[in-house]
């Protein structure tokens, strides 16, 4: 079984009209063995961008903090936010400076750029990425996430739609994947908050 | 070489609190040849003289106005090979930038990197402060245009126009009377050129001037010809 497996993760973001959304499950596990359903895999890097994260578990926090500390230097440095095509590119960079050591994760990307459009990105390990206009997924249950986003995306969905669309996609997606689940959680990004749900899933 | 006898920095502080080399380095940019720069609302001009110790020079050849990112350009007054240090150095550092970010350093980036650099060759070891002064133009992160100095020193200003160099003190003075705020950028590079003849000794021509522009987020560096038709343009 592959290291990017061992923890378990199902993660999602996509965009709709003049907002953008990004779901996770919650389960940190050790194999088959749950140890905990309250575990972070979205993270907030600026007041429109969030990353996730999908991998091992250790690589994930460290990175999270790394990340941080590269988001802070550059906001005291250049006095502006850091647009999420610049964090994309920076993060790729991260991940392929580590080319022959990689961190196991395989990051999404998903925020409102300085124009208000949305902006999403996936990378693998070693951070080849890939920019999508309608979604992303990264995780154990990619194949069940493709799947589900497939049939339940449409183009120009509002934020209520779009959270929808992000809950049914992940919840179905986690029944048939038996190292993520136990429930979720869904962040909408819009022009003016961030709408954040936390969501009930199957607890076995 | 980090033990030698020649080890310790030469930038110490004189009894009266100075420090010297410094002073001298900005001794060496005023003797250097008059550079100025204009920053007008759409646009930056920088300017330089480019007199040469001798007629048979290749002036085609001689190049003081530098590129350093796709949108920002330099060119200076004082000892001509600390120079081509500072443009490597700078031009390093933007790649730098652009290898981890995706995006072009902003000069304002760009300008702190590079006084960064003068500052560390006022206290290390070994070295000596560089004998030039800078005028860096670009466009910052939002694409403003913006002009910037960079001292001997490190200490770097944000100009709407200056000058430095040989007679900097009466190119300035004549900039402050011929700038204004709602300056636009083809006036401006008449003003520069009209400030460099003001101050040049003998016939100002287009070999012997250098002219770098910013218009629309892009840096450009003049050519003879294209000098040659703002001169006539003036006369």
């Amino acid at each position: 079984m592959s290291i990017l497996e061992y923890n378990g993760a199902a993660i999602i973001a996509m965009a709709g009209d003049g907002c953008v959304g990004i779901a996770a499950d919650r389960r940190l596990g050790a194999q088959l063995h749950t140890i905990a359903t309250d575990f972070t895999k979205c993270f907030r890097m600026a007041p429109k961008l969030y990353v996730g994260l999908g991998g091992l578990a250790t690589d994930v926090q460290t990175l999270h903090q790394l990340l941080e500390f590269r988001m802070n230097l550059y906001t005291l440095k250049e006095e502006r936010e850091m647009t999420p095509q610049v964090f994309s590119h920076l993060l790729s960079h991260l991940l392929y400076e580590k080319r022959f050591g990689p961190y196991f994760v395989e990051p999404v990307v998903c925020g409102l750029d300085e124009k208000g459009e949305p902006f999403l990105s996936g990378m693998d390990l070693i951070g080849a990425p890939v920019t999508a206009k309608d979604f992303v997924v990264t995780g154990t249950c990619t194949g069940n996430l493709f799947g589900m986003c497939e049939s339940l995306y449409k183009p120009k969905m509002n934020p209520d739609e779009l959270f929808e669309c992000l809950a049914q996609s992940l919840l179905s997606s986690v029944d048939r994947d038996s190292v993520s689940g136990w429930g979720g959680i869904v962040h909408i990004i819009t022009k003016d908050n961030v709408i954040t749900r936390e969501l009930k899933g199957r607890m076995d | 070489m980090g033990d030698s006898a020649y080890s310790f920095s030469l930038t110490t502080f004189s009894r009266t609190g100075k420090l010297l080399q410094i002073e001298y380095a900005l001794n060496a940019v005023a003797n250097g040849r008059t550079s100025l720069g204009i920053c007008a609302k759409d646009g930056v001009v920088i300017a330089t003289d480019k007199k040469l110790t001798s007629e048979l020079v290749d002036v085609a050849h001689v190049h003081k106005v530098e590129l350093l990112t796709p949108s920002c350009g330099v060119c200076y007054s004082g000892v001509g090979p600390d120079y081509r240090v500072l443009v490597q150095r700078a031009r390093k550092s933007s790649q730098v930038y652009l290898t981890t970010y995706g995006e072009v350093q902003p000069v304002s980036q760009l300008v702190k990197q590079t006084a960064g650099v003068m500052q560390e060759y006022t206290q290390r070891g070994g070295v000596r402060p560089f004998g030039i002064s800078l005028l860096v133009g670009g466009v910052d992160g939002d694409g403003t245009p913006r002009l910037y100095q960079v001292d001997p020193s490190g200490t770097f200003f944000q100009w709407k126009a200056t000058a430095i160099g040989k007679n900097y003190v009466n190119a300035k003075n004549f900039l402050e009377k011929r700038f204004t705020e709602d300056m636009e950028l083809e006036d401006a590079i008449h003003t520069a050129l009209l400030t460099l003849r003001e101050g040049f000794e003998g016939e100002m021509n287009c070999d012997n001037i250098e002219v770098g522009v910013v218009r629309n987020g892009k840096f450009n560096v003049l050519t003879p010809e294209q000098i040659q038709d703002y001169l006539d343009e003036a006369n």
